[in-house]
């Protein structure tokens, strides 16, 4: 790697200083995709601030409002709190799924979708759930969707200067689920040939809403709002689920590379939504 | 700014530590070239192979994805901080009695994460211990051996509390 400074600053304001001064500086959290792309000689920097002494970068709190995830949080903080992984199972399910015990000791939610990859397993569920960015700057702060966070493949919306600080997940209520469903040919530590997240909110056998999201069949991880409205007032059967899987398949524009063929991942977004939605569904069920 | 080395005071293996090092330089480095920890292996350097396993204040990390600057103010501990003194950790004990190893540059990292499992999940399955050293690879042993050997130390573990 090449010769650069690092900081740790205690506060966001100290954060944005370092940032002034130095305008090609890079944000570490945990470090997996960072490190990586500057040893490859991917990424460069002169100054890397470290964002894991900011106390809104490493905030982890439920309230009646939702789910405060501080974007420099470990995964393994998420799945590691009872308290929190009772609340938001799909949450550390895929907090769980990022690669391996070692990278989860490191790596950010946070920090995966800053990353922005088209197979990030993280988005599609944060889509889903209707997470919102916390995003701020030295002269302000704005909020922003996570579907409107990626523009192209490692590209996202933040413009210079500006810092993912957290993500907020609202709070659902006991009658709703959501799920993470991805492909990957072995059992672990692998990038999703697809995936799918959703959500849904089930009402005395209707469904009243959902959402549907998916990674790895586009340019970035995306948001299939057709198939989550065609659910909306639906009875909880397979026809219903059925056809919003078919919805998610129509959305997809995948790529043919090693890890599938275009057909084969549009035929897997029909059977990763459909399944994500059967298994959602059963969890609503369990707590209505 | 000036190109200048940093300070890190940092404790490893339970003893207080202090070195100088460049911010670019991972925590592996900083373990094996200034610190002279070699017990800690380089395999892939980019997250993949687990050799670096060490724990961060009892967190499972790959050293190679720290820098050693963020070491500061933090607990490390390495393979040489495993066994007690001359009397090996059972885990050490079971990988030399059931072959778990063969070229043998896995196996620090195999222990120290086999080490972080089982001491908050002291009976963990077999499924449990595949998916949990899931970022440990070995190219020797076809890893039967080594999920059996960490199976034995749980068992050896639990007798020992008995």
């Amino acid at each position: 790697m090449k010769w650069f400074d690092y900081v740790a600053p205690r506060s966001l304001g100290e954060a944005f200083q370092h940032v002034a001064s130095h305008p090609g500086a890079r944000f570490l959290a945990g470090g997996t995709d960072l490190l990586v792309q500057m040893r490859a000689g991917r990424k460069e920097t002169d100054l890397v601030i470290d964002l894991k002494h900011i106390p809104e970068l490493m905030e982890l709190r439920d309230s009646s409002e939702g789910l405060t995830l501080g974007a420099a949080v470990p995964c393994c903080a998420i799945y590691g709190g009872l308290a929190v992984s009772r609340a938001y199972p799909a949450l550390a399910e895929v907090a769980g799924l990022i690669g391996g015990t070692q990278i989860q000791g490191r790596a950010s939610i946070g920090g995966n979708l800053a990353n922005a990859a088209p197979s990030a397993d993280s988005i599609p569920l944060l889509i889903a759930l209707g997470a919102v960015c916390r995003i701020a700057s030295a002269s302000g702060e704005r909020a922003m969707p996570v579907e409107e966070f990626c523009t192209a493949p490692g590209v996202n919306a933040l413009h210079p200067g500006e810092l993912l600080v957290s993500l907020h997940i609202p709070k659902s209520g006991p009658r709703a689920a959501a799920q993470y469903l991805r492909f990957i040919p072995r059992n672990e530590m692998d990038i999703a040939v697809a995936g799918a997240g959703v959500s849904l909110v089930l009402d005395n056998g209707t469904i009243r809403s959902a959402r549907v999201a998916l990674s790895s069949v586009a340019p970035t991880p995306l948001f299939v709002k057709t198939a989550g409205d065609a659910l909306a007032g639906k009875p909880a059967e397979p026809e219903s689920l059925g056809a919003a899987a078919e919805l998610a398949r129509e959305a997809a524009r995948p790529i043919t590379d090693m890890r599938g063929t275009a057909d084969y991942r549009r035929h897997l977004c029909a059977v990763l939504t459909r399944r994500a939605l059967e298994a959602a569904l059963a969890k609503a069920k369990e707590n209505n | 700014m000036p190109m200048a080395k940093v300070r890190v005071q940092t404790t490893i293996n339970g003893e207080t530590a202090e070195f100088l090092c460049e911010p670019r330089q991972s925590l592996l480095e900083c373990l094996r070239d200034i610190l002279g920890l070699t017990g800690t292996k380089e395999g892939c350097n980019d997250g993949n192979c687990g050799a670096c396993t060490v724990l961060l204040d009892g967190r499972v990390v790959n050293s190679c994805l720290v820098l050693g600057v963020e070491a500061e103010g933090h607990a490390v501990t390495t393979i040489e901080g495993i066994a007690r003194g001359s009397r090996l950790h059972p885990l050490q004990q079971a990988f030399l009695e059931d072959a778990a190893l063969q070229c043998g540059i896995c196996t620090p990292g195999f222990i120290v994460a086999a080490k972080a499992l089982l001491d908050q999940e002291p009976h963990p399955s077999e499924d449990r211990i595949r998916h949990y050293l899931a970022n440990n690879l070995c190219r020797c042993t076809g890893y039967d051996k080594i999920v059996r050997a960490v199976q034995h130390a749980a068992s050896q573990m639990e007798e020992a509390k008995a």
